[in-house]
């Protein structure tokens, strides 16, 4: 086991941010904490990461305790915080070198490491890492996060605020790492980006919903799931939450994803209700549900 | 070790980009020590004034001329007739007005004495009182040359003698006080700005989770502040030595020492205030606040000591700038060695290690 969380709670001030969090990360395994901002993402990587200390529970990186070991677990893990957090005023190369000299390595020693992904900034590495575009901004904080060849990489919200291309780039870096046998637990707001990982923790609220993996917890979607359209989207919403037999509705893409309560659900009765409703260029499909739906569902 | 001097050269590459803070950190000592150089004194120099002689006779001719004859004053205009006095003054130019009563050198030989009026413009009144005490001793000197003829029973002639600062040039008191507010600000505020700076940005988060040890943190930014300021004091030195003539009594070496100590002294402060402060912006206003005021009234740089209020003077004594101010007057000025300053530099030093031990013991290991 390369990270072992047990009962971990964490509160603020005012807001319990982490409540009774457990869960176990494989060694190798990516790992990914899914849930909307303020779900308590960041607070559990800096619990993790040793910067906070839980109030309650106790938890194990890299088989060190988190309060005994605090200062072998900071040698031995790679943080790349959710807000870019590298020196602006200092070069690409400059960067690097700076987190390189602080662990007590060289860019040379673990090149083949961060090889991949920084030959993509190398072309730029006089450039001052303030003027990165956001894309070049996270390969340059993997790079920095990856110099001392960390046994577990944590990564806060890496995509967030990266235009679609790098963020595929950026995924397709984090599997090369696992395959590497670096232990990577990364968190996203985006459910699309929770298909690529191993397993997956839905969290909300500071609790785990479930944690399995991907297609797991979509097989496990308990309902079945219709892609309605109309040409009115607003009314149609608005038609479908009236409805006396909804489960769920909410706009996805396009579309809109409607579920019912009735196990004997037959979509012409739908249709019905709504050319009721004056709607027109009304189609309903069953779909596939996506991780989206299942933290919907969870969540609600 | 390595990681350490890895850390010092980041610093480093820090100071000299940022050409702004860069500017501020050399152009400051050079423009305030000039500025309290030339622009801000309490001596006078070639104060205009205006003569309203009634009498216009060869004594008075003579005692104008006397007062002429001082680099103090220039005289600007003659003016004929009382009302002319406040003319003069809402003009602006003179500062002063001597009225020469009517018949001067008769009455002076008749009854022994005559009177001259002197009018002084005080809407600045250090500047009044000043010229006033002038011109009251110009024309003493006067009274004197004059009686030296005649026969005088008896005489008090007192005998003045200003030890230490015999021209009594006031560069010689603002040298230090620039001094110690420079070396203040430069240490005490760069270096709690440039820590929190790390706060602010998250690159503290990065460092808290590196094997890098708080003292390696704390020390590395210090040095760099440290260099810079020997560099502002060397340049004050050498500024108030070429520029204003400022003697250096006493060892260079010492004043060298102490400096480095009150530099010492001012950086812990600056971590105690980064250990404080969230933000970058705080921890300007609280070093703004919190030290320049009290190094520029309470030190005794420009308001004595011994003459604030009891309270003051007590308060006065958490100044760490205080007991610098009278080791470098010391040094500069009366040419002491330590044997003199002993007690001022332990207080610095208790004090320096009170700081540093705080702001070890504050510095978090963590957030929050």
């Amino acid at each position: 086991m390369s990270i072992v969380v047990s009962n971990i709670s964490k509160s603020y001030k005012t807001v319990k941010a982490l409540k009774n969090i457990s869960f176990e990360v494989n060694e190798g395994e990516l790992f990914g904490l899914i849930g909307p901002d303020g779900a308590g993402k960041t607070t559990l990587f800096r619990v993790l990461t040793t910067l906070l200390i839980a109030d309650e529970g106790k938890a194990t990186v890299a088989g060190y305790d988190l309060l005994k070991d605090y200062k072998t677990i900071r040698e031995s893990v790679g943080y790349m915080p959710g807000r870019f957090s590298l020196y602006q005023d200092l070069t690409v190369e400059e960067n690097l070198k700076f987190f390189a000299t602080i662990f007590g390595t060289t860019i040379a020693e673990n090149y083949d490491l961060i090889k991949d992904i920084y030959v993509q900034i190398e072309p730029f590495k006089t450039r001052r890492a303030g003027k990165l575009s956001g894309g070049m901004k996270q390969k340059l904080a993997l790079s920095c996060a990856l110099i001392h060849k960390p046994k577990v990489l944590f990564l806060d919200e890496p995509t967030t605020g990266v235009d679609p291309v790098s963020r595929k780039e950026f995924w397709e870096m984090i599997k090369r790492l696992q395959q590497k046998g670096i232990t990577i637990l990364v968190s996203t707001p985006y459910m699309d980006e929770a298909a690529l990982c191993d397993r997956i923790a839905l969290i909300q609220d500071g609790t785990i919903l479930q944690i399995d993996t991907p297609e797991a917890i979509i097989k496990h979607y308990p309902k079945a799931i219709y892609n309605v359209s109309a040409d009115n989207m607003y009314q149609l919403i608005e038609s479908l939450k009236a409805y006396e037999h909804s489960h769920s509705v909410y706009p996805f893409g396009e579309f809109v994803h409607y579920t019912d309560k009735r196990t004997g659900f037959d979509p012409k009765q739908l249709k019905k209700y709504l050319e009721e409703k004056k709607l027109a260029g009304i189609s309903i499909e069953i779909t596939q549900p996506t991780i989206e739906d299942a933290f919907m569902e969870l969540a609600i | 070790m390595k990681q350490f001097r890895g850390f010092v050269i980041k610093e480093f590459y820090h100071i000299f980009r940022d050409k702004r803070s860069l500017f501020i950190l050399f152009g400051m000592p050079i423009a305030q020590i000039l500025l309290f150089g030339f622009a801000i004194t309490n001596e006078i120099n070639n104060v205009d004034i205006a003569v309203l002689d009634h009498s216009k006779d060869a004594t008075t001719e003579e005692m104008i001329n006397s007062i002429a004859a001082s680099e103090y004053f220039s005289i600007d205009q003659f003016i004929e007739r009382e009302a002319d006095i406040e003319t003069v003054f809402k003009q602006g130019k003179v500062k002063a007005v001597l009225n020469i009563e009517k018949d001067f050198s008769q009455k002076l030989i008749k009854d022994g004495k005559a009177y001259v009026q002197i009018i002084t413009d005080a809407t600045d009144p250090n500047t009044a009182n000043t010229i006033f005490n002038y011109v009251t001793s110009i024309l003493q000197k006067f009274q004197s040359s004059k009686n030296k003829s005649a026969e005088f029973p008896y005489q008090i002639v007192p005998q003045t003698r200003m030890v230490y600062n015999p021209e009594l040039k006031s560069v010689f008191m603002f040298v230090p006080g620039v001094m110690t507010i420079i070396l203040m600000l430069v240490s005490a505020m760069m270096t709690s700005i440039s820590i929190t700076r790390e706060k602010e940005l998250g690159t503290m988060e990065i460092l808290l989770v590196s094997p890098l040890k708080p003292f390696q943190v704390i020390v590395g930014k210090v040095v760099p502040y440290i260099f810079l300021s020997v560099i502002n004091a060397i340049v004050i030195v050498v500024l108030s030595i070429f520029i204003f003539k400022m003697p250096v009594e006493g060892s260079l070496f010492l004043l060298g020492l102490e400096s480095v100590l009150f530099i010492i002294t001012a950086l812990a402060l600056g971590i105690l205030i980064s250990s404080i402060a969230q933000t970058q912006q705080t921890a300007m206003m609280i070093s703004l606040m919190g030290l320049m005021l009290p190094v520029i009234l309470l030190s005794g740089f420009i308001f004595p000591i011994s003459s604030m209020p009891f309270i003051l003077q007590i308060i006065s004594n958490i100044v760490p700038a205080k007991w610098f101010i009278i080791i470098i007057k010391g040094i500069m000025l009366k040419g002491v060695g330590l044997w003199f300053i002993w007690k001022e530099t332990l207080v610095l030093l208790g004090m320096t290690v009170f700081f540093i031990g705080l702001s070890v013991k504050k510095y978090k290991i963590r957030l929050e």
